[in-house]
């Protein structure tokens, strides 16, 4: 298992080869990358900043909690910060498994969690120089507090 | 005691400080110190009951604090 924020690029190559083994018959990648229009508005690049400690801890308990999920400890992931531009890679999720269905779901769930329960924020920058906070559109953060960190899914 | 308030992205942007140390009576509570925090900035720009995390982990508002707790107040997360 491995997880980490980072404040450099992200080697997809490396992210794959710590899930790699002879036993595993299946590798899943995902990456999530810096999209060029967001709700209509011409994106020229995103800034994520992050509560550093805790993301790292609840980016640590999800890679376990996807671990037991698949019945792996070949999972991987990588959070980046700071200014990324258009088309560069935010976050890497690698999960590798004798068989590829538990590999998608492990590797599904991790992205999914990240994206609800991870402080990390991204601030989008746009090409008439204005730059906003991303609020997100899917599930509402508030959803999971009184079940506390790991609940709330 | 002192508790220490951390804020980030757009609530860091609401109150103009991303920390801050508040002096609260024994038996303070985190909704004690969202008000507190609330009073600081544009109340507008900060919810009144924002999710928030004591010492790293999620926390519900009742939640009584101790002498150097961490509170951090975290705006909706975006990662990803």
């Amino acid at each position: 298992m491995y997880s980490a924020i980072v404040e450099r690029p992200i080697d997809s190559s490396s992210i794959i080869e710590r899930v790699s083994r002879g036993a595993n018959g299946a590798v899943v990648l995902f990456l999530g990358t810096v999209r060029e229009v967001n709700d209509g508005r011409d994106v020229t690049g995103i800034e994520y900043t992050a509560y550093r400690s805790m993301a790292a801890r609840v980016l640590s308990t999800i890679v376990e909690e996807a671990a037991a999920l698949a019945d792996s400890n070949d999972v991987a992931v990588e959070h980046r910060l700071g200014e990324l531009e258009v088309g560069e890679c935010s976050v890497a999720v690698a999960v590798a498994h004798p068989h590829r269905s538990r590999a998608f779901e492990a590797a599904r769930y991790v992205i999914e969690e990240l994206k609800q329960r991870v402080p990390i924020w991204k601030r989008e920058h746009y090409v008439d120089g204005t730059r906003e906070w991303v609020r997100p559109t899917s599930r509402d953060a508030n959803d999971f507090v009184d079940a506390g960190e790991g609940g709330g899914r | 005691m002192t508790v220490t308030v951390l804020l980030f992205a757009s609530y860091a942007d609401a109150v103009g400080r991303s920390q801050i140390e508040i002096d609260v009576e024994s038996g303070a509570t985190v909704k004690d110190i969202i008000e507190h925090v609330r009073k600081l900035g544009d109340a507008t720009r900060l919810p009144a009951a924002p999710v928030v995390a004591v010492n790293e982990q999620y926390a519900s508002r009742d939640r009584e604090l101790r002498a150097g707790d961490e509170v951090a107040l975290i705006p909706p997360v975006s990662g990803g």
